[in-house]
Formats: structure tokens, sequence, C-alpha cells
């Protein structure tokens, strides 16, 4: 028996990159997946692709920002699927400059999606999780969350505060048997990497004992894990998984 | 069709798995019937849904025994 048999997983931002690679993850555990993103017609192409490699999927249209989009969809999620056991908060956005050059609209734009959208969901999926006393909340952090990171006050912070809300998340509902994790991808080879220039890139290579960046799938599988009953007993943690960069 | 005092008491047992004669009206959800915090904001929003009602969280705060959220819904639903 596959490890997420029988399980209804959703995944934000799940149309590119790690929230892709995550939705194929959790397919393959066997987990059927709501497939969660901004445009309609993206999320059901990704949720067309899973159910063409033979697995059960369905496409939700949703902005995460907005408290009643993510009430909407969970409700939505529940009537197609029957019930929640898995939640991946992975949308998130960049929208880097300096401190000094950074407009409201930038640092607000980025914390509505990144901790906002985070709060929004987990806020949402809790109710059924609590009443089917159990459920896994994997939330999608960042080294540059425990690190700072210069260009990225809105980015850092926001993922600073995603590792507070996993820890208040695992503490409020420890007591339900829902646990609730995040991971703190460092380097990833993704569409948001591949726009910074090729010094950044470098400099990031540099500090990175394994010498490589990291794929999506990289993240994916430690989401696997905290998504799976091999970690039950696991909450309010962060996992970074950054080839070593920080320790 | 069952009282409001009958349904509240059919959602207290519902939500905090207790067993039905333990529900009197002075039976109070934390001392007697096990509830924790989360109980009740749950024990709240059921409520809440089932009689179409919104409890502001400073009423919800002061029902701490079953006589006193059957009466809050009596005075306030919008079914009754």
């Amino acid at each position: 028996m596959k490890r997420l048999e029988n399980k209804v997983a959703l995944v934000t931002g799940s149309t590119r990159g790690i929230g892709r690679a995550i939705c194929q993850r959790l397919a393959e555990e066997g987990a059927a997946v709501a497939v969660v993103g901004r445009s309609p017609e993206t999320v059901e192409k990704i949720a067309q692709e899973l159910r063409d490699a033979g697995f059960n999927a369905r496409g939700y249209a949703a902005d995460v920002a907005k408290s009643e989009d993510a009430k909407a969809t969970v409700a939505k999620v529940v009537a197609d699927f029957g019930r929640l056991d898995i939640l991946v908060n992975n949308a998130g956005i960049t929208k880097d400059n300096l401190m000094l050059r950074m407009s409201e609209e930038e640092w607000d734009a980025v914390m509505n999606v990144n901790l906002k959208g985070t709060f929004n969901f987990t806020q949402a999926a809790v109710r059924p999780m609590m009443k089917q006393r159990s459920g896994k909340i994997v939330n999608l952090a960042s080294v540059v969350g425990r690190m700072g990171n210069v260009g990225q006050a809105n980015y850092a912070a926001s993922k600073a505060g995603v590792i507070a809300l996993t820890k208040t998340t695992a503490k409020e509902f420890a007591s339900r048997n829902i646990q609730c994790n995040a991971v703190a991808p460092g380097f990833v080879m993704t569409d948001m990497t591949a726009a910074l220039s090729d010094d950044v890139r470098a400099m990031f290579l540099k500090v990175i004992p394994a010498g490589r960046a990291g794929s999506p799938e990289d993240i994916a599988g430690v989401v696997a894990f905290l998504a799976s009953g091999d970690a039950d007993y696991v909450t309010g943690q962060v996992i970074n998984i950054d080839g070593g960069m920080l320790m | 069709m069952s009282t409001i005092a009958e349904r509240v008491k059919e959602i207290i047992v519902d939500q905090l798995q207790v067993p039905a004669e333990q529900v009197t009206p002075e039976a109070k959800f934390i001392e007697d019937l096990g509830a924790d915090s989360l109980d009740q904001v749950e024990l709240v929003m059921a409520l809440e849904e089932e009689f179409g009602a919104d409890i502001p969280d400073d009423a919800a705060e002061k029902l701490t025994t079953v006589g006193e959220a059957i009466k809050y819904i009596e005075d306030n639903s919008a079914d009754k």
C-alpha cells in the first residue's frame, strides 16, 4: 500500500515549479490531488496532466489572498473528494527591491500571498480536519525567512511569518491530531530563481556545501514525508532543504 | 419539530461526544462536560450554523453552561 493511499491533498500555487513537483509526488504516493492556482485554464491543464498519468486530480481556481476564496475552495474540495487530509501552502511570490526603494504595493503583494494566503487556507482547512480528528499541514517557508536577504525585506519577513504561523498552528491544533510543519528551501532551480542575475546565482552556489542548486523534486520528497503517517509525531518543525547552506 | 433546547442539546452531544443525560441546563461546558477552548469555539460555530445566528466573541465567552447557551439562542436565533 502506498504511503498516501486514500488521502486527499490540496496544494496551493501548484501549477509551476515546486508546487507542480509536490502535486506529482503526492499523487505518485497515492493521494488524490486538488490543484489550486490563480488561472482556471492552468489549474485544469495541470489536473488533466495528472489524470492522463493515471492519477486522481481536479483543478480549482482561487486567489489565496482572499479569505472567501480559501473557504469556498476547501468547501468544494471536501464536496468533491469527501474529505481533506493534507494541505500544502505553497503559493508564493517575490517582488524584490532594496528596502529604500521598496514600494508599499511590493510589500503588501508579497505579504498578502505568502503570509495571509497561508493563514487563509489554514483557517479554512482545519475545520474539516478537526472533524476528522486528523490532518497534515505543510507550509513552504524559506531559508531567507531565517537568515534575511538583501533585496527581500518583504519576502524574508513573509517567510519568517510563515514559520511563526506554522508553530502557532501546530500548538493550537495538536490536540486534534493535526500536525503542521514547514520546509525551508534554499536555492532551488525554478522560474522564481531563474529571474536572478548570474552573479547572484554564482554567489549562492559558493555558499552551498552540496555544490549544487536544489531541484523541485528535492523539496517535494520532504513535503511528502511530512504529509505522511511517517511524520505523525513531528509538529511545529522547520526543515531546511538547502544542501547545507544554513546549519 | 424539536424545540430549540432539544436542538442545542443535540449539537452539544455531537460536538463534545458526551452522553445526552449529562447535558443538563446546569452543566458547565469546561468543568462538567470536559470541553477545552477549541471545543468551545467549535460549539459556538456549530450553533451559529444550525440557527443562522451570529454569536459575537464577547457573548460567546459568557456562555459557560448548557442553559445559558439555550437561553442565548432562544433570545437571538433567526428562526425561533
